[in-house]
């Protein structure tokens, strides 16, 4: 409830204000092998914002996500986080850096429960040495008591209570999804990178999901970068849109900016969208 | 009853006032318990006196007075309860409201009981609120127990129960003054005061408020209690809306009257669960509930390993044979008590710890009729699971089951203090202290409903058995005759049908005509399973429906009703003769059920108007086509030649029962 409030920890944790570049990516290239992935872009994601990355299928999308989490190391091209330029990192390092995301395919531990899951994603913030853990007493028995506050924060903000002890793979695929967002959530995260949020759901999901995407971005402060195939999603939750197109970037703007782009309309949408 | 003590007029006769002895008598006794963040936090009587105190001062702060009304709406949440003895301990009158009703409807009760106050449970209610705060000039203030999402939100009339409390404890602290006159005024209480209004839904025009005093709910409270013996150390599980009237009673008058605790669960999906971990030894259900559990046990049954298939086989059929002859402490041999003891060690115990009942001492069931089998397979496992039949206008009890006298078909012996008799035209009448005042500003309806000496109409008809117990046949408006004259209930026929698992929805045909003809729904799940074991094959719901072994198989079971209301005179006459099964199902998009799965009988009737003219000129088959709404609103017909069967009728025989309904 109220105590999931915690400015000090989520929102602020860089000390950056509403409004300020938190991620910068500037002429950035991608290449594996002689497959250019990503040429050339050039972005930033304001702290606060829903930023959404959308493209036809093959557009560099993920890619973008993965370069923004440091799983791949563009050859070409820097990436400032916080202000600070990026070196090659590990994507631990990116995850305690304040960087969550959620992949594609549903990627949980199946065998385990909801709540063991999200679990999972206070592990980067355990500080307890290992024999503690081991012994699963003391100093470690403490800070598991925390870690499973949190999580139960989150399970009451995500309201999925009710599978708490549910293994993962007995789920419908739409609740899954909202495990995965609590796993990225228990991280308290700086940054959430969702990929496909909603791919797989059936309209009553796909309401839920945004409801608590948007909750999510109001209520502690997350910045959002998410890629989306369902536009009516895009332009309902983003403040602003980065069209990708055979990994360049052909727009960049409010969704009705790049809603009326001719560009975009010929690359993507194919025809105008009715709003 | 005549075994149990008529409960003397005592004292304390408001809520409130219950609240201050139970917080001397109970102090730390467990009040209320909610499951919050995965953990059960409780609250002792003295730390709700505690809570309510703070919490009716805070309110008296923004304005609430004597008088003032207040409308509660959520899921059941303790700072939901606390705030209606709040109000009461002020002079107010809580209106709770159904959460999951829609705006106009709201509206409707909001503007008709005149609140000026509004306690709510979430965001979403509170956008709810605001979104038809234009058309209710009269709402003032609104009052959130949940924070999350409000805090950006305007809060110049909107204030959460913490702020309220948190005022409330600074005004006690400032000036000591303040509790007393908050005392006196719960001492002026009155036990004729009225102590909420709830609003019925009504299945025809607007709802109506139904005013009931401290002394019906007081009273009915403790008569529930002596009726079932039922003490301070109950535990109950709170999950059904607040405004109805059996949760009012369950879990406001009997457990203030008792001094019982009342648990909330997490959220309504992990009612379950949450029950489990409780064990309620007091719990109330619908039938459908205890229906849902019982096919969840029985498919987990057929996934079971061999040994514990046999098992449950084996002790089942001790537990059918003798289980409800024990919990009706009847006479059973030494060899039977043991087998039933074993079954207790490695069935029916196991069992009962998954269902949550562990503990349980009495269950209840009312608001439909439960299906026999069902009713059985509970008691059997020793579960003292029992009917009652009541109304919200009654303060809930109008006849109840004793123990030991426990029918599948009756709904049992009027409660402690109710007169019950039936009107000339088969209605059910009562008179008890449990009656209402009468309907807030609808003086008319009052006078329809309640008598000038206090007997009210239930609308119900029925009878009384021979051995002293109620029986009811339907709502007396849509009992009918045949044109032979013989009585014709609908409902009756529908859900004797409807007993069969392989049988979803039953839509009987008659009044004024020459026969009964039913429309038959079959079950998808439970005929779909059983197609799979008997490899019948098939493609839609449709062609399963239409499949002559699917038609074979609900003419086994039109035929077994028809033996049944064969024995009985008053029904005899209105055997099903011809029954169709639907090509498909029956569905609230296409408006042909209600939101809560009833039939819409006239509105069945027009849409399938050929259907119904070939059930009487007497055609085998007949083909139709059917308009149908998909899920996002797109319509598409549907087209069938439904099959019409013919039934051979039983003799009428058995008992004679002087026909009430006549």
């Amino acid at each position: 409830m109220s105590a999931f409030v915690d400015p000090a920890r989520m929102a602020g944790h860089s000390g950056m204000e509403k409004g300020e570049v938190l991620l910068r990516v500037d002429n950035v290239s991608l290449a594996f092998g002689g497959v250019k992935a990503i040429t050339n872009i050039s972005f930033d994601i304001v702290k606060g914002e829903v930023r959404a990355i959308i493209g036809p299928n093959g557009a560099g999308k993920t890619s973008m996500l993965n370069v923004i989490n440091g799983f791949y190391h563009p050859q070409e091209g820097t990436i400032t986080w916080r202000g600070k330029v990026r070196r090659k990192m590990k994507p631990y390092e990116a995850a305690s850096n304040g960087i969550a995301r959620t992949f594609q395919n549903v990627a949980l531990f199946k065998g385990m429960t909801t709540l063991d899951n999200i679990m999972t994603g206070r592990g980067l913030k355990m500080k307890s040495n290992f024999i503690w853990q081991c012994l699963h007493w003391g100093p470690a028995l403490k800070e598991e008591i925390e870690h499973r506050r949190k999580v139960e924060e989150i399970i009451d903000f995500l309201e999925i209570q009710a599978i708490r002890k549910t293994p993962v793979g007995r789920l419908p695929y739409g609740l899954q999804k909202r495990v995965e967002l609590a796993r990225a959530l228990a991280m308290e995260p700086e940054l959430l990178l969702l990929d496909e949020p909603m791919a797989g759901m059936n309209l009553e999901e796909k309401e839920d999901m945004s409801r608590f995407i948007l909750d999510v971005n109001q209520q502690f402060g997350t910045t959002i970068a998410l890629i989306e195939h369902d536009m009516g999603v895009v332009m309902d939750l983003s403040d602003r849109v980065v069209v990708l197109d055979y990994g360049r970037k052909i727009a960049d703007g409010p969704p009705d900016e790049v809603q009326a782009s001719q560009d975009v309309i010929d690359a993507y949408l194919g025809v105008p969208h009715e709003h | 009853m005549a075994g149990s003590p008529v409960v003397e007029r005592l004292d304390e006769d408001t809520f409130p006032k219950i609240l201050l002895r139970n917080a001397k008598v109970f102090a730390d006794r467990p009040a209320m318990r909610e499951k919050d963040l995965g953990i059960w936090q409780a609250w002792s009587w003295s730390e709700v006196l505690e809570e309510i105190r703070t919490f009716a001062i805070g309110l008296q702060d923004i304005g609430f007075t004597e008088g003032d009304r207040i409308a509660i709406v959520g899921t059941n949440r303790p700072r939901l309860y606390w705030t209606m003895v709040a109000a009461q301990s002020l002079g107010g009158v809580p209106v709770p409201l159904y959460s999951d009703s829609v705006a106009e409807e709201m509206a409707f009760v909001l503007e008709h009981a005149e609140v000026r106050f509004a306690c709510v449970e979430d965001q979403e209610q509170v956008d709810k609120l605001l979104s038809m705060s234009e058309g209710l000039p009269r709402l003032e203030h609104v009052i959130y127990d949940d924070p999350r999402g409000l805090r950006d939100y305007d809060h110049t009339r909107l204030h959460s129960f913490e702020e309220m409390q948190a005022v409330g404890r600074k005004a006690l602290d400032a000036d000591p003054a303040r509790e007393r006159a908050w005392l006196e005024r719960i001492a002026k209480g009155k036990g004729d005061d009225i102590s909420v209004m709830l609003y019925t839904s009504g299945t025809t025009g607007r709802p109506k408020g139904v005013m009931l005093s401290f002394d019906n709910l007081v009273i009915s409270g403790r008569n529930g209690n002596a009726f079932d013996k039922l003490d301070e150390h109950e535990e109950t599980l709170a999950y059904l809306p607040m405004a109805w009237i059996g949760d009012h009673v369950f879990s406001l008058a009997q457990a203030y009257t008792a001094g019982y605790c009342v648990n909330c669960p997490e959220s309504l999906e992990t009612v379950l669960s949450d029950r489990r971990e409780i064990a309620p030894t007091y719990f109330f259900a619908p039938p459908r509930v205890f229906e849902g559990l019982l096919t969840h046990i029985m498919v987990r049954m057929e996934d079971a390993s061999k040994l514990k298939k046999k098992m449950f086989d084996v002790f089942m059929g001790v537990a059918k044979r003798v289980g409800e002859r024990i919990l009706n402490g009847e006479d059973v041999g030494l060899k039977d008590r043991l087998a039933y003891w074993l079954g207790e060690i490695l069935v029916y115990g196991p069992l009962k710890n998954q269902m949550g009942f562990t503990r349980l001492k009495v269950g209840y069931t009312a608001g439909e009729a439960i299906g026999p089998e069902i009713f059985r397979f509970y008691r059997s496992l020793g579960l003292n699971l029992k009917q009652l039949y009541g109304q919200t206008e009654a303060s809930v009890y109008i006849t109840m089951q004793p123990d030991g006298e426990i029918f599948g078909d009756t709904v049992g012996k009027p409660a402690t203090q109710v007169e019950l008799r039936i009107a000339e035209n088969g209605e059910v009448l009562y008179r008890s202290p449990g009656v209402f005042v009468g309907y807030y500003k609808n003086d008319e309806a009052t006078k329809s409903t309640k008598t000038e000496d206090g007997w009210v109409l239930t609308g119900d008809a029925g009878f009384i058995a021979d051995n002293g117990h109620l029986k009811i046949i339907d709502r007396a408006k849509d009992v009918g005759k045949l044109t032979s004259g013989a009585l014709f209930a609908p409902k009756y026929i529908e859900n004797k049908l409807k007993f069969f698992p392989d049988v979803k929805e039953v839509v009987a045909f008659g009044d004024g005509r020459d026969f009964c003809g039913v429309f038959v729904n079959i079950d998808l799940t439970a005929v779909g399973s059983w197609a799979e074991r008997n490899n019948v094959n098939y493609a839609s719901y449709q062609e399963l429906a239409q499949h002559p072994l699917v038609y074979d198989m609900i003419e086994r079971h039109v035929d077994q009703v028809n033996r049944d209301l064969a024995g009985e005179p008053m029904m005899a006459g209105a055997q099903i003769k011809r029954f169709l099964v639907l090509h498909k199902e029956l569905d609230a998009d296409d408006g042909e059920l209600t939101r809560t799965q009833k039939v819409r009988r006239s509105f069945i009737a027009e849409r399938y108007a050929p259907l119904i003219e070939a059930l009487y000129d007497g055609s085998t088959e007949k083909h139709v086509k059917t308009e149908v709404t998909y899920e996002d609103g797109r319509k598409g017909a549907l087209e069938a030649t439904v099959e019409i069967r013919d039934m051979t009728l039983h003799p009428a025989s058995g008992r004679n029962i002087q026909e009430a309904a006549e």
